[in-house]
């Protein structure tokens, strides 16, 4: 059967259910949604010390010319900096590497405070997408 | 290790964003993010919090609880500096909470409307709308499902006009395309406004 058309009222197997519309699209309400604001700021990507505020997609990458001791290093943040030779999410280390995000995040803040990889954080409501950046985007989807 | 290695610039880091794909479950989320994802879609266990339910600062936290959801993403790769992580989103309003932090930064989402059973993706789009977050709605056209018009979707959707309603099939690229590009084009026009 044609998709887009064709299909009379009678042969359907039942009327659509209808949303009752709470607190939500209001017509006059529109323009004073306001912006989005969080709750929180991050200030610099930490909240303390050594602690880095990490995103699940944080992009992470390994630091080029770092001098990695092995030794003071747990099994999993080597095989995070070898994954991490090209740029990876938060996750897609967790992903690939069956790590849960929150472990990740420990494992990665030490290597970020080692100086042996280096992250950024993702565009959020605080740092919304320019003009250019949903051109650039609009461009890679027709890409693909 | 190579020696051109010492003589290279630290590559830069790119920037990431996200589109979510919320609907109800077996509504084709997944499905979606596979027909454009550059890699075959990644799970991710997350640990999320349910102190941010329905309160608006962080003072309930002595009363959270964790729970581990399975997420399922993609990824598509813009340029060098940008990166476009496609999540899908479970539909189900005892989610919620997991949404918030979702939702956080997204550019936008999509919401995928199963018309065999429309009122699973009331509770995506209420929060959408709620939370202000560009979306758009793509009606997955089941074989063999009824389909109806874009406008009677929208009309059951009680949705502002501007907000597009378009029919795809999910499992095929270049309709999942298009749903991302009317998004893409929804969050251009809304900037502009």
């Amino acid at each position: 059967m044609q998709a887009h058309n064709g299909s009379s009222p009678e042969e359907r197997p039942h009327d659509l259910p209808q949303r009752d519309v709470v607190g939500g699209y209001d017509e006059e309400s529109v323009d004073d949604a306001g912006p989005l604001v969080r709750p929180y700021v991050i200030a610099q990507g930490r909240d303390h010390a050594d602690t880095v505020q990490l995103d699940m997609i944080s992009v992470v990458i390994a630091a080029k010319r770092a001098e990695v001791d092995e030794m003071a290093l747990e099994p999993e943040q080597l095989r995070i900096l070898e994954l991490c030779r090209r740029p990876q999410s938060v996750a897609e280390v967790s992903a690939h590497l069956d790590i849960p995000v929150a472990v990740v995040k420990v494992l990665l803040s030490d290597l970020l405070n080692r100086g042996l990889a280096l992250a950024r954080a993702p565009y959020t409501a605080k740092s919304p997408v320019s003009r250019d950046v949903l051109q650039a985007v609009l461009d890679g989807i027709q890409r693909l | 290790m190579a020696s051109k290695d010492s003589d290279d610039a630290q590559a830069p880091v790119p920037a990431a964003l996200k589109i979510l794909v919320a609907g109800g479950f077996g509504a084709g989320k997944t499905t979606m993010v596979a027909s454009v994802s550059e890699i075959a879609p990644l799970s991710t266990e997350e640990v999320m919090t349910e102190a941010s339910y329905g309160i608006d600062d962080l003072s309930g936290v002595e009363s959270k609880t964790t729970t581990t959801v399975a997420l399922d993403f993609g990824r598509i790769t813009i340029n060098e500096q940008l990166v476009l992580y496609l999540f899908g989103t479970p539909g189900q309003e005892r989610f919620w909470f997991m949404w918030e932090e979702l939702s956080e930064g997204a550019l936008g989402a999509v919401v995928i409307a199963d018309t065999r059973r429309l009122e699973t993706c009331f509770a995506s789009v209420d929060f959408f709308e709620r939370r202000g977050v560009p979306f758009v709605v793509a009606v997955n056209c089941f074989e063999g499902a009824h389909t109806y018009e874009p406008d009677e979707v929208r009309e059951a959707l009680s949705l502002n006009p501007a907000i597009p309603v378009v029919l795809c099939d999910a499992r095929e690229r270049e309709s999942a395309k298009n749903v991302l590009l009317t998004l893409v084009n929804r969050v251009v026009e809304q900037m502009a406004a």
